[in-house]
């Protein structure tokens, strides 16, 4: 695993933010997610040819994000896979995330481009050499979120359906469905667990301190929506202590309440026009 | 942090009377930085006197998400005898973003606005004494937000909806009371690729249900569409509901009434907003 750091992208990360999970397999490499750049994949390529000793035969990509799927330019069309979601995401947002990559990540961007995979995932099972691989096609994170379990090892690679450690994003979900995805794979005899953020552990903890922030999230800001905050009173509102030691808990905090307030405010006020 | 121009000022005011009044904090420096500052002070203040003021709060958030939506909150609720508040953009191609005029109201207002590149938001507050208080934030975005068409043009029967509000209100504890409302409006800076021309709501009347008027509010081009403002008025108690009459730069009148009835209040309120 490439571990991501734990820190909003930027010009001196250049968007490495998000953990990279690299398979040996008797077939060749499998790379989970591509990175944030054109830059990143070319490394990455390169590295999982090395640890491995054999070509990457397979990179899945778990959603559509800019710090997950910007390095796809350096592996080929055959190998590049995504569940379709994750491929209309990319069509509709791909080159906005371009532009937005390049003002926060600056010169690593350069030559960045992005790549439509052809092949297209769905639930279920791919054995790869000796290794059995489980897609689980899930929501809540974004339209479309890949989670890969390696049955025979027991390692989940969850990408951004768990966070740890540092605090989960919010542009695009659904908490409702994110909740029901964490249930799915809390099912899971898993050995290992690779989130999408943060460090790997052997226990379940990523998944259950991702629900745990999802319910402080609706909690909250639910909470100043009802009592009338504005969205930038409701980014002061206090946190709780648990999250003292989640990095960048503020910031996304912040965030979310700008993507979550507008659904509340369109649908949780009633009318008050009255006509002249 | 800056009270030591206050207190220069009163002196000065206290000794030479209303004439110091002309003078300009000269020789302070925009803590902002912004190329556009000399412009912006000639452009609102014109020769009057001028003091950047901590007591002036302008709260962005710390990253954009969308350029064409960035909340902001002016709160100048820590000076006395306000007149007017001008909050504008120094970097956007129309600067002027709104003027508050808060007859019976706080200095205060939440809305969003559209920013076309990394700029200071200000918010420029007239006292009484004819001094301008000024506050701002300097805002980091990649931009576009003025550019861009509003996101009613993707749909072929926008104007169906237009003046659709929706809104509630709270009586607080303090007296005062505190209403959110949402105006759908593609509020159309006429700056786009499309040739749109500019369309959108530029005088907004916050009245009593009674009548009587509580604040008075200018919009410009940037403030973004379907506005949504949260404002804190001076309703009577017997008055039950705020009424808001809008117009746009088209002649299009609007009007809103949002009922403030006690069982809606909520008194846990502001100890939030530090």
């Amino acid at each position: 695993m490439l571990v991501g750091a734990d820190e909003a992208i930027s010009r001196a990360n250049g968007g490495a933010i998000a953990n990279i999970a690299i398979f040996d397999t008797s077939e060749g490499a499998i790379v989970v997610d591509t990175g944030p750049s054109r830059r990143y994949g070319v490394e990455l390529e390169a590295l999982a040819r090395q640890l491995t000793g054999k070509p990457v035969v397979r990179a899945l990509l778990t959603h559509f994000h800019p710090d997950h799927v910007f390095g796809c330019q350096a592996f080929s069309a055959k190998v590049l896979a995504a569940p379709k979601g994750v491929v209309d995401g990319l069509k509709q947002s791909g080159e906005d995330f371009a532009t937005a990559m390049y003002y926060l990540a600056g010169d690593w961007m350069r030559g960045t481009e992005v790549v439509l995979p052809e092949i297209i995932i769905n639930s279920g099972h791919e054995d790869i050499g000796e290794r059995r691989l489980r897609y689980l096609v899930l929501d809540g994170h974004t339209d479309s979120d890949l989670a890969v379990f390696d049955e025979r090892s027991g390692i989940l690679v969850a990408g951004d359906l768990a966070f740890l450690d540092r605090a989960p994003t919010t542009p695009h979900a659904d908490l409702p469905a994110w909740n029901r995805s964490i249930a799915e794979l809390s099912q899971l005899s898993i050995s290992r667990l690779v989130p999408g953020h943060g460090p790997a552990e052997t226990t379940p903890r990523a998944l259950v301190q991702t629900g745990q922030w999802l319910k402080t999230l609706e909690e909250r800001i639910m909470d100043s929506f009802e009592r009338g905050l504005a969205m930038t009173e409701a980014m002061d509102e206090p946190l709780p202590a648990w999250t003292e030691k989640i990095a960048l808990a503020r910031y996304e905090y912040e965030r979310s309440v700008m993507h979550l307030y507008p659904k509340l405010e369109a649908d949780g006020w009633p009318r008050v026009d009255v006509s002249n | 942090m800056h009270s030591w121009i206050l207190s220069t000022l009163a002196v000065a005011g206290a000794i030479f009377g209303a004439a110091t009044m002309q003078v300009r904090a000269e020789g302070q420096a925009d803590p902002l930085q912004s190329p556009m500052w000399e412009d912006m002070r000639k452009q609102f203040f014109g020769g009057r006197s001028y003091v950047f003021d901590s007591r002036v709060k302008v709260r962005v958030p710390k990253v954009v998400e969308n350029q064409a939506q960035v909340p902001v909150t002016v709160d100048a609720r820590g000076l006395k005898g306000v007149e007017k508040v001008i909050v504008f953009a120094d970097l956007n191609p129309v600067q002027h973003t709104l003027t508050l005029t808060p007859l019976e109201a706080a200095p205060f207002i939440s809305f969003r606005l559209k920013v076309e590149q990394a700029t200071p938001i200000r918010a420029a507050v007239l006292t009484q004494d004819g001094v301008w208080h000024v506050g701002g934030q300097f805002l980091d975005a990649a931009g576009g937000g003025c550019s861009s068409p509003a996101m009613a043009r993707n749909k072929p029967d926008w104007s169906l909806t237009v003046g659709n509000a929706r809104g509630r209100a709270w009586r607080q504890a303090d007296g005062m009371s505190r209403f959110r409302l949402s105006i759908k409006h593609p509020m159309d800076t006429g700056l786009t690729q499309d040739n749109i021309p500019a369309f959108y709501i530029e005088q907004v009347m916050v009245r009593s249900h009674s009548g009587k008027v509580l604040a008075k509010l200018e919009m410009r081009e940037p403030v973004s569409e379907d506005p949504t403002i949260t404002m804190l008025v001076r309703l009577p108690l017997s008055d039950r509901a705020v009424q808001v009459d809008s117009r746009d730069i088209d002649g299009n009148h609007f009007s809103s009434k949002i009922a403030t009835s006690w069982k809606e209040s909520r008194l846990r309120t502001d100890e939030g907003a530090e």
